[in-house]
C-alpha cells in the first residue's frame, strides 16, 4: 500500500514539472500580453528617451520575445524574481514580507472553515430531512451566498463600529503581540473562511447521503453494525473522496479571496501587494505574486491528489 | 484495504435495466413531508429570486425611470425618499436605478461565464477521465495549470490582458471555471469507468461514445449541477469582487461590487448604500443556490425518497 501511494506520488511529481512548465508561460503571458507599453506605464509618456531606453534594457524589453522568457525562467529557477519598479526592492523580499500574513489568514480561514464544515455537513446528513438539518443547511447557503466583501464590511459595522469588541481593521505580528494580533485575525478569518464553511458542508452533506444510499451501507447496517461505524467508518470515508477534490480547490478559492479579505481589512499580505501592482503597474511584483501563489496551490494539489489515492486504494492499480 | 468498496456485485442504481430502487427503509411520514415541503418551496423560493432578478435586469429601463449614473449634490448619502425609494449614494444618485441596472450586469455575466465554462470543461473533462494515458495527461496538465491560479487572481490577469468591459469579464470568469468543471467531470468519470455495469456495456459491444455519453455521463449531472449553480454564485461575486478591487467594470456604471466599494468610505454614516448592494447580490447568489439545490434534488435518482 505504502510503496504503490510512494509511485503514484513519484508520478506526480514528474507529472508536476510539464505543469510548471505551461503555469510559468501562463504567468509570463499575462504580464506580456497586458496592452500598452510598460515604460510608458512606469515612466509617463514625456519620459526622456535615454530613461526609456534604460528601463527597456533593465526589463529586457528589447530583446526578442522567446529570450525574454528563456532569460525570465532561467532567473526564476534561482529564485530572482526582478525588482519592483516602485519600492526599488526585490520583489522576492517584499513577497517574503507579506507572505507571512497571508498564510496566516488562509490557514485561519480554512481551520475554522473545517471545524465548522465537517460537524454539520455530516450531522445535516445523518438527521436527514429534521430541523437540524434545515438549521445546517440555510447556514450553509448564507454560507456561501453571502460575498466576503459583504460579509465583511457587515461584521465591521456590527463588531468594530457599534458593538466596539474588535479591531476593524490592520494587522499585528503574532511575535509581537499574540493576544492583539488573534483580535485583528477574527474578522478576517472568519469573513474569509465563512464561504469555505458552506461549500464544504454542502459537499460532505451531499456525498455522505450518496453513499448512504448504496447497498454495501445497507448491508452493513442488516448485518447489524454500529451506526456510527456504518456512517464515518464505511460512508464517510467513500465520500471524503470528492470532499478532499473540493479541498484543494477550496484552497485556491481561499487564496483568491484573501485578495479581498486583505483589501477590507488593510491586511498586508500578498493579495494587497497584488492589487497594488496591477494599479501601480508593478509587473516584476505582479509576476512574482502570481507565480508564487500559483507554485503554494501546485503544492497543495500535490498533497491533495495524494491523499486522493490514500483515500481511494481503486485508483492506485490504473 | 477497506471492506467498503462500492463495486461488489450489485448493479448500480443508475445503471441500464436496473429499476429505480423502492425505498425499503419505511421512513416518518412526517420526516418524507418535511423533506418535499423543504425541498419544494426551497426550490420555488430560488426560482423566484432568481427570476426576479432577471426579470429586473431585462426590463430594467421600463422599471426605473432615474438615471443610474445622474448625480444630484443637493441630495447625497439621503435616506429612502418617495424621489428614491432606496435613497441615494454619495453622489446624489438613485440606489435603486443602479441596483436595478446592476442586476442586469450581474445575471448577464454570470450567465455567459457558466456556460462558457461547461461548454469547454465538460467535453474536455469526460476525454481526459474516459480515454486516460497520454490525452487525460496533457489536458489535465493544462487544467491544472490554470487551475494551480486562484480564480480572482487570474481573472484580475486576464481582465488586465483584455481590458477592462463586460465582455472581457464574462470571457475571465468562464475560462476561470473551466477547469473546475472538467475536473469535477473527470473525478465522476475516472470513478465510474471501472464500475461493472461500465464493463457490461463494453461486454456488449457497446462503442466507447455511446458507453460514455449514455452511461457514464449521467452519473456527472447531479455533481455538475451543484458545481454549476455555486459556479453561478460565484460568476456573480468574481465580477462583483473585480469591480469591488477597482479593476472590473469601471464607474461610473452601476455595478453591485463597485457600489459595495464606494459605500465602504460611508458605512458608519450612511448605513443604506452598504447593505442595499449587498442584500442584493447576497439575495440573488441565494437564489441560484437554492434553484441548483431543488434541481438536484428532482434529478439525482438516487436521492429520490
Amino acid at each position: 500500500m505504502t510503496s504503490g501511494v510512494l509511485t503514484y506520488l513519484g508520478g506526480r511529481l514528474l507529472g508536476a514539472i510539464p505543469m510548471l512548465f505551461l503555469m510559468s508561460l501562463v504567468v509570463f503571458a499575462v504580464v506580456y500580453l497586458i496592452p500598452g507599453d510598460p515604460v510608458d506605464a512606469m515612466l509617463g509618456q514625456d519620459a526622456e528617451q535615454s530613461a526609456r531606453d534604460a528601463l527597456r534594457r533593465e526589463l529586457g524589453l528589447d530583446r526578442p520575445l522567446w529570450r525574454q522568457y528563456v532569460g525570465w525562467l532561467g532567473r526564476v529557477a534561482q529564485g530572482d524574481l526582478g525588482r519592483s519598479i516602485r519600492a526599488q526592492q526585490p520583489v522576492r523580499d517584499l513577497i517574503a514580507e507579506k507572505l507571512p500574513a497571508t498564510l496566516l489568514l488562509t490557514t485561519s480561514a480554512a481551520v475554522i472553515a473545517l471545524l465548522i464544515a465537517f460537524p454539520a455537513g455530516i450531522v445535516a446528513a445523518v438527521k436527514r430531512n429534521t430541523f437540524v438539518d434545515l438549521l445546517a443547511m440555510v447556514g450553509a447557503l448564507l454560507g456561501v451566498s453571502i460575498p466576503s466583501f459583504w460579509s465583511g464590511i457587515m461584521l465591521i459595522i456590527v463588531f468594530a463600529l457599534t458593538l466596539g469588541w474588535l479591531p476593524a481593521m490592520g494587522y499585528v505580528r503574532p511575535s509581537t503581540d499574540p493576544l492583539a494580533a488573534l483580535r485583528h485575525l477574527i474578522l478576517p478569518a472568519l469573513t474569509l473562511g465563512s464561504v469555505m464553511a458552506g461549500s464544504v458542508t454542502r459537499q460532505v452533506r451531499a456525498q455522505l447521503l450518496q453513499e448512504l444510499s448504496r447497498d454495501y451501507v445497507r448491508t452493513a447496517r442488516s448485518k447489524g453494525l454500529w451506526e456510527p461505524v456504518v456512517v464515518v467508518g464505511h460512508a464517510l470515508r467513500n465520500s471524503l473522496i470528492p470532499a478532499v477534490t473540493v479541498l484543494g480547490v477550496q484552497f485556491s478559492v481561499l487564496l483568491g479571496g484573501a485578495v479581498i479579505t486583505e483589501q477590507i481589512f488593510a491586511w498586508p499580505g500578498v493579495g494587497q501587494l497584488a492589487v497594488n501592482a496591477i494599479v501601480n503597474r508593478d509587473y516584476p511584483v505582479l509576476q512574482g505574486v502570481i507565480l508564487t501563489v500559483a507554485l503554494l496551490v501546485t503544492l497543495v494539489n500535490l498533497a491533495v491528489d495524494t491523499l486522493y489515492v490514500v483515500l481511494d486504494p481503486r485508483l492506485r492499480i490504473s | 484495504m477497506s471492506s467498503s468498496t462500492r463495486a461488489s456485485g450489485s448493479p448500480e442504481p443508475g445503471a441500464p435495466g436496473a429499476p429505480p430502487e423502492a425505498p425499503t427503509e419505511a421512513r416518518p411520514a412526517r420526516a418524507r413531508a418535511l423533506g418535499r415541503l423543504r425541498r419544494s418551496r426551497l426550490a420555488l423560493v430560488g426560482l423566484a429570486i432568481v427570476g426576479l432578478t432577471a426579470v429586473v435586469g431585462l426590463v430594467a429601463p421600463l422599471f426605473v425611470t432615474a438615471d443610474p449614473v445622474a448625480m444630484d449634490f443637493g441630495a447625497l448619502l439621503k435616506g429612502p425618499s418617495r424621489a428614491h425609494p432606496l435613497g441615494t449614494d454619495q453622489f446624489g444618485r438613485d440606489v435603486l436605478a443602479r441596483l436595478v441596472w446592476g442586476a442586469r450586469l450581474s445575471v448577464s455575466i454570470g450567465a455567459a461565464a457558466v456556460a462558457l465554462a461547461l461548454a469547454v470543461g465538460v467535453p474536455i473533462g469526460a476525454l481526459s477521465g474516459y480515454a486516460g494515458g497520454i490525452v487525460d495527461n496533457v489536458l489535465m496538465r493544462c487544467m491544472d495549470a490554470l487551475l494551480a491560479f486562484p480564480a480572482l487572481l487570474l481573472a484580475l490577469g486576464l481582465v488586465a490582458i483584455m481590458g477592462p468591459g463586460s465582455t472581457s469579464t464574462m470571457l475571465a470568469i468562464g475560462i476561470v471555471y473551466t477547469p473546475g468543471v472538467a475536473r469535477l467531470t473527470r473525478g465522476v468519470v475516472l470513478a465510474e469507468r471501472p464500475q461493472e455495469y461500465v464493463q457490461a456495456a463494453h461486454a456488449l459491444g457497446q462503442r466507447d461514445g455511446w458507453v460514455l455519453l449514455r452511461h457514464i455521463m449521467p452519473n456527472c449531472v447531479s455533481a455538475l449541477l451543484v458545481q454549476a449553480s455555486v459556479n453561478f454564485a460565484n460568476a456573480m461575486v468574481i465580477e462583483a469582487g473585480l469591480s469591488f478591487l477597482g479593476i472590473g467594470t469601471p464607474p461610473p456604471t452601476a455595478s453591485w461590487g463597485l457600489m459595495l466599494n464606494e459605500a465602504r468610505a460611508f458605512m458608519s454614516s450612511a448605513l443604506h448604500v452598504a447593505i442595499v448592494p449587498g442584500v442584493a447580490i447576497s439575495l440573488a447568489v441565494l437564489g441560484w443556490n437554492l434553484l441548483g439545490d431543488g434541481l438536484r434534488d428532482a434529478l439525482d435518482p438516487r436521492l429520490t425518497d
